[in-house]
């Protein structure tokens, strides 16, 4: 393992490269612009909610390898969450990324972003996409990680 | 080439960072402060700590007379007529608020005009903006060419009756460019329009003579010529600030206060209101002292070698692109990686020990004329050598071994 890994994870330099769901869906929803005022970055969260269940989800915008990673994870896993069960993975990923005594189990895939904790000028990159899809699930239209 | 011995008056920099040597190179956003610039603090506070310009006692004298040494130390420095023209701020920022509130928002009507450039540091900016919005007149803007460097060409026909005042940098924090200010202020004073030069990262790479230049108001911060933070230089030309109202009320800047009137104190004390940062004024004449042992011209020279080094080595680099290519630069390296985020770039540097910055660089403005949200910037300090120089290319190429 080279000194990097640890946050760095195979999975996100993967999602860096090919992110999932890159780009617009025609019909959405709900959407919103999140914005990073630390380093300019911005990424809008697309979704479409159907009977209080995300049935489709995209995003666009750049950012860092943390925040694209974080958005194309983003958008595959709510694909037939529930808002309940979203905000509750929010609150998960949130506690993942921020505080020691943290359980990567119950976050599935975004246990790669484990390493993020250790990285605090980092956590808004891994945070901003969430924030947006947020903002968007509570009709907003945009946020910031301010 | 400075001697490479100098790096050990800086003991921040004798650390490891991740397991690897410290390798400095954030130089713009602030310095390192040596060892005697430290020891001037520590012996402040240990031996002659005191309130100035109070006191009869014998520590206030002390105190007071070593403040006031260091305000003719700046003097010296940068070559101002009279010691009086140095007011000691909080900074770059500071100085920047003080002249629009003081000298230019008593003289701005609507619809006049304020003109800065394209490539300002958000604090010559937005202190503009303020008053502009507060009296309705107008900001506009010099153009620039995609080398960065200003059209000063274009100044003349910009101004009119309407200009008010001109603030420009004298060196670009995010891409170096060293501008023409000479050629800028005989424009301004061509026209009769005052002029501020913002010299936040020019007085620790090349020598400012203001005699010479004759800017009428000129600026700087302690903490990027390796003294401490929170204390910084304003000049200003003794006609102009003798007219100026204050900008600050307090102690200190009166000469007598009734409840019916207040009679203001003279230049520069009017300025400066309040207890002022006296340690981190005494530390900046050390630090002053320090840079002038070195010499301006051998500091110029060494980071010239550093950054045309550090400029060719990069360049060999594919995917690499250096923002801000202007003919005379100053200690900036700004670039860009294609498909690697800049805080990436950061991040994977920091692994390796080295520290440079990523980001805006407080000039979004600049950020946008180029179409990026950000650059990777390294800045090069007395204190850095080519050895510096190989960590940073070889820490960037492993970063691109990274994320391809
Ligand atoms: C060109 C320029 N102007 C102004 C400033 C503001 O300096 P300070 O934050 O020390 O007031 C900076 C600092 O980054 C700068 O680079």
């Amino acid at each position: 393992m080279s000194e990097w890994d640890e946050l760095y994870m195979e999975v996100i330099l993967d999602h860096n490269k090919n992110p999932r769901n890159k780009g617009k869906i025609e019909g959405y929803t709900h959407s919103a612009d999140g914005h990073n005022p630390l380093c300019g970055d911005r990424i809008s969260m697309q979704i479409i909610v159907e009977d209080d269940i995300v049935t489709d989800a995209s995003f666009i915008g750049s950012g860092c390898a943390i925040s694209t990673a974080s958005a194309s994870i983003l958008t595959e896993t709510i694909k037939g969450m529930k808002r309940t069960e979203i905000e509750k993975l929010f609150k998960e990923f949130h506690n993942l990324v921020t505080s020691e005594d943290s359980d990567a189990r119950t976050v599935g895939k975004f246990s790669v972003f484990g390493g993020v904790r250790k990285y605090p000028a980092r956590v808004k990159c891994a945070t901003l996409s969430w924030h947006a899809l947020m903002a968007a699930l509570e009709g907003k239209k945009e946020t910031s990680t301010e | 080439m400075l001697d490479e011995s100098l790096k050990s008056d800086f003991p921040t920099l004798k650390q490891k960072i991740n397991g690897n040597e410290l390798v400095y190179l954030d130089n713009a956003a602030t310095t390192q402060k040596p060892e005697k610039v430290i020891k001037a603090l520590e012996s402040y506070y240990r031996s002659i700590n005191s309130n100035i310009h109070r006191g009869v006692h014998t520590l206030s004298i002390r105190a007071t007379k070593a403040y006031e040494e260091a305000r003719s130390k700046v003097a010296a420095f940068i070559n101002a007529e009279h010691r009086e023209e140095i007011i000691f701020v909080r900074g770059a920022t500071e100085a920047i608020n003080l002249v629009a509130s003081s000298y230019v928002r008593p003289i701005l009507k609507e619809d006049d005009q304020i003109i800065i450039s394209q490539m300002e540091h958000h604090a010559n900016i937005v202190p503009w903006q303020i008053i502009c919005e507060q009296k309705k007149a107008e900001l506009k803007i010099i153009p620039m060419n995609v080398k960065g460097e200003l059209l000063i060409e274009e100044i003349e026909g910009m101004i009119s009756e309407k200009t008010k005042f001109i603030s420009i940098n004298h060196v670009s924090n995010s891409l170096g460019t060293v501008n023409r200010i000479e050629d800028v202020i005989k424009i301004a004073h061509g026209n009769n329009i005052r002029i501020m030069i913002d010299g936040a990262q020019a007085v620790q790479h090349l020598s400012v003579d203001l005699m010479k230049l004759n800017a009428d108001f000129y600026c700087f911060s302690g903490h990027k010529v390796y003294a401490p933070t929170g204390i910084g230089v304003l000049y200003g030309k003794k006609e102009l600030l003798e007219k100026m109202p204050p900008y600050q009320g307090g102690g200190d800047m009166i000469k007598s206060v009734t409840f019916e009137k207040t009679i203001y104190n003279d230049i520069p004390n009017r300025f400066e209101a309040g207890t002022p940062n006296i340690a981190g004024a005494i530390g900046l004449g050390v630090a002053i002292d320090y840079l002038v042992s070195i010499g301006i011209e051998n500091i110029a020279k060494h980071e010239k070698e550093l950054l045309d080094y550090a400029t060719q080595e990069i360049r060999k680099i594919e995917g690499v692109r250096i923002i801000g290519n202007a003919v005379e630069k100053a200690s900036v390296l700004s670039f860009v990686i294609e498909e690697i985020h800049p805080h990436d770039i950061g991040t994977i540097l920091d692994k390796q020990g080295v520290a440079i910055r990523t980001g805006h660089h407080c000039t979004q403005p600049t950020m946008d004329f180029y179409g990026i949200p950000a650059t990777a910037r390294a800045s090069f300090a007395i204190y850095n050598s080519r050895k510096d120089v190989d960590t940073l290319i070889k820490s960037v190429k492993k970063t691109i071994e990274v994320f391809t």
